[in-house]
């Protein structure tokens, strides 16, 4: 059981504060509620970018790590599709350095040229050193454009091209700023060596006097149900063949999402999962495969995806695959398997929550879903899902109309 | 109100904390086997790790000691690997395996409510195991064909060839792993490997976490009557045989769109008088995000998505590294740059203000990193492995705090000179 305080301020700034004191250090967690799929198309990898420019210097503060080094504290950032999180971890005694850093970057960046010229070139190396100079680093890309026809998940978070990056525009940055980074868009969680009131007193003196701002409504195109399996062949410069297929899941704070992360687990998590001990060890048909989903707020994809073996075919891949996919709509798991799963789930959450930073972020996560408290029940909602629930549920997404299927061969 | 933000709020100097090391507990199992232990968190979690002198150091042939420690899951005379796997697995526990230069290890993570189904199956793995011949041959096969795509990596290629150029390729600092040497693996290698060094080895433990009281008894009673600590660890020594030519261009992919550069320079070890106040120096010159080199090379001219120096954390030889992933047509002006870092730590003295940051950032690090059971045991383990205690620990937080400028700006003309280093581009 995770326990914290929320307020808000008059600013719709929300704040969540969770107490430790085994810890010496705290951590100060900013999440705004924004990711990739809030991006214009013609304008993607955005949100991403402008988390780099967040450490290009605020209104009032020239260099936002040098204070906080300074100050023992150490920081880091991620963008995904749903969201944009910023974490520092200092020791307890000098926080209020961070929230001075924080708050001058909410109230106003500094929008320098400079920053966005060398920020747009490191992205740029970022993408290149993930995605386009490793072998297979396209499959993503490719796969996301496949599965979704509407929805902003069709293109990665670090954008869909590098021209979109190179073209980004300082007037585009403040626009995004003043629209996404404004406190009634923003949840702030502060975790360890703290005391409530103590965080109270330090968010209304440096986030309250920073203007509202209008409050973000998210209005995505809904990706429509597929209706029939969509198949793409690639050729590679790539040692071997790779086979990549995904079906739609439910999205976040559906039921189903619970029945499909367990699904992933037991036919992808682990030595004794049914993919890897069927087609890796018995029938030698891929070199590793791997299960699993995203884990995204809105609908996402449940994904299989492996090397095969060299002599064997895409067909008998594809084949193997399907075997053990069948196998799962037809007979209920059993009591022992679902267990298992669920036992590991169990001890995912209680290593995730070891550190102040993991369970600060959940809190912000859990935050923005809707409820923070939903981090406590969790677990009792994997505890309520039933082999029947199963059985129904990869019946419904594991059809093969809901499926798409990127085989990638190996230019010989 | 009136705010001013301009005006930093009052810092408290990390480097006024008065850090302590929280102690680790140590007692011996009947056969000798030392456990270390360390009992702290708030979480039900444990973690346990079995640490053999089964490193590459202990090899006669290439890969012997990590497939040997790979294998270590995949079957005993009383399970399949499926079975190995299922039993952890079904308890939410990992286990995992990691060989490397000097030891091998074998790690259980798990809740603490289900340690006594788990410790006798660890047991078997640590007495029983058979390595099985179709093991092998899956392992074999599948370990080439991750290689193969591993070697169209052009920072795979710079890791391995850097280290080559060190320490050369007989050593087991420098060596590195070919589809021949998976395709001359056998079977009985393995197995006589696995006797000496592990059914019959020098073992230790080390466990953290919220610790139930009746686990050394029951570590005893699983372990303490195992024929562990028999064979003295044998006495083997290598030589160091480093590159002639100290600069090499490789083009593995004609069409890549960056290189992968190394740059590096034997260094000593941790007891060497030098090693700790180069840690400071290391900092400054591209250790953490603030470093000169990131402020340079990433914040200022955007040639990389990031660029980091350390030392090599070996037992034995060590090395200073310089390492980053930049555009292919940036990369000659990349290493330019470098070098441009070096000579200004050897000419000019770390100003004052910067070298306070770095202290406090270190100090800062430290700080977190004593916290949580898990990262103190990794620190206790390192010590211990290395042979040194925790004076090694109060005396480096003292080196934090009290080295000066001029002293580092020696350590930088002692270290810091380009004609030392390895350079090594891999497009």
């Amino acid at each position: 059981m995770i326990q914290y305080n929320r307020f808000i301020l008059d600013n719709g700034l929300t704040v969540l504060v969770h107490e430790d004191n085994a810890t010496p250090m705290a951590v100060v967690n900013v999440l705004y509620d924004v990711g990739a799929r809030d991006e214009n198309p013609s304008k993607t990898g955005f949100a991403h970018l402008f988390e780099h420019l967040m450490f290009g210097g605020s209104i009032h503060i020239p260099d936002y790590d040098e204070p906080l080094q300074r100050a023992g504290g150490d920081n880091n950032a991620y963008t995904t599709h749903d969201l944009t999180n910023y974490y520092c971890q200092l020791p307890a005694q000098n926080i209020e350095t961070a929230f001075w850093l924080e708050s001058d970057r909410m109230l106003s960046l500094a929008f320098s040229e400079k920053s966005l010229a060398v920020q747009k070139k490191v992205v740029c190396e970022e993408f290149k050193e993930h995605y386009l100079n490793k072998p297979y680093g396209d499959v993503w890309h490719k796969m996301r454009e496949l599965a979704y026809t509407v929805h902003p998940y069709r293109w990665m978070t670090i954008g869909k091209e590098l021209s979109h990056v190179e073209n980004a525009h300082i007037d585009d940055v403040k626009a995004f700023f003043f629209k996404h980074y404004r406190p009634v868009n923003a949840i702030l969680v502060v975790a360890g060596n703290v005391k409530t009131d103590q965080v109270k007193q330090l968010a209304e003196k440096w986030f309250g006097p920073i203007e509202m701002g209008e409050k973000y409504i998210r209005c995505l195109a809904k990706e429509p149900v597929q209706q029939e399996a969509r198949k793409l062949s690639i050729e590679a410069a790539v040692p071997l063949d790779a086979f990549i297929k995904t079906w739609h899941m439910d999205a976040r704070l559906e039921k189903g999402y619970y029945a499909a992360d367990l699904l992933t687990e037991i036919l992808g998590g682990g030595g004794s999962s049914r993919l890897y001990q069927t087609l890796v060890k018995e029938q030698k048909l891929f070199s590793n495969l791997d299960c699993h989903h995203f884990g995204s707020t809105d609908a996402g994809l449940v994904t299989i995806e492996g090397k095969l073996v060299k002599g064997v075919s895409m067909e008998q891949a594809e084949n193997g695959v399907a075997e053990i996919i069948n196998a799962i709509k037809q007979n209920h798991v059993s009591d022992n398997e679902l267990i298992k799963v669920k036992n590991k789930t169990e001890s995912i959450i209680a290593f995730e929550d070891m550190s102040i930073m993991s369970r600060a972020s959940s809190l912000a996560m859990y935050e923005l879903l809707g409820d923070a408290n939903l981090m406590n029940t969790e677990l009792e909602k994997y505890q309520q899902v039933t082999p029947a629930d199963l059985h129904e549920y990869s019946k419904q997404i594991f059809r093969e109309s809901n499926s798409n299927t990127i085989y990638y061969h190996a230019k010989q | 109100m009136n705010l001013n933000r301009k005006i930093t709020p009052h810092i408290t100097d990390a480097v006024s904390f008065d850090l302590q090391l929280k102690k680790c507990d140590q007692y011996n199992l009947d056969n000798g086997v030392p456990v270390y232990s360390l009992d702290a968190g708030a979480q039900e979690v444990l973690m346990i790790e079995w640490v053999f002198y089964a490193g590459n150091w202990y090899e006669q042939k290439n890969i012997v000691a990590a497939t040997t420690n790979f294998m270590l899951k995949n079957g005993t005379n009383q399970k399949t690997a499926f079975e190995i796997n299922e039993y952890f697995e079904f308890y939410g526990a990992y286990l995992n395996r990691s060989c490397y230069n000097e030891t091998a290890t074998i790690t259980l993570h798990c809740l603490a409510k289900h340690i006594n189904e788990l410790l006798p199956v660890v047991a078997e793995i640590i007495t029983a195991s058979i390595f099985p011949e179709e093991e092998l041959n899956t392992y074999r096969q599948n370990q080439q064909q991750r290689l193969e795509v591993n070697l169209k990596k052009c920072d795979f290629i710079a890791n391995r060839l850097i280290d080559e150029y060190i320490y050369g390729i007989h050593h087991p600092y420098g060596k590195y792993t070919s589809t021949l040497d998976y395709d001359q693996l056998n079977r009985e290698e393995l197995v006589a490997f696995y006797q000496q060094f592990y059914q019959q080895g020098k073992c230790l433990i080390f466990t953290a976490g919220k610790i139930p009281a009746n686990l050394a008894s029951s570590l005893n009673h699983v372990f303490g009557q195992l024929p562990l600590q028999q064979r003295a660890i044998p006495n083997i020594q290598y030589h160091l045989h480093p590159a002639e030519e100290k600069k090499m261009q490789i083009i593995n992919d004609p069409n890549g769109v960056q290189g992968a550069i190394r740059l590096a320079r034997p260094f000593p070890n941790r007891h060497h008088p030098d090693y700790q106040k180069v840690q400071i120096l290391n900092n400054v010159y591209g250790g953490f995000f603030g470093s000169r080199l990131m402020s340079n090379i990433r914040e200022d001219k955007g040639y990389t998505y990031g660029i980091h120096s350390y030392i090599q954390n070996h037992i034995h030889e060590g090395a200073w590294m310089i390492s980053t992933e930049a555009g292919r047509d940036v990369c000659k002006a990349t290493i330019e740059e470098v070098y441009k870092e070096m000579d200004i730590l050897c000419k000019e003295p770390i100003e004052a203000e910067e070298l306070s940051l770095v202290k406090n950032y270190m100090i800062g690090s430290v700080l977190g990193d004593l916290d949580g059971p898990f990262q103190l045991i990794a620190r206790w383990k390192n010590y211990i492995l290395n042979g040194i205690d925790d004076q090694y620990f109060y005396n480096s937080v003292a080196i934090i705090k009290n080295t000066g400028s001029d002293e580092l700006q020696e350590l930088a003309n002692k270290y810091l000179n380009p004609n030392d280093f390895y350079e090594l581009t891999v497009i």
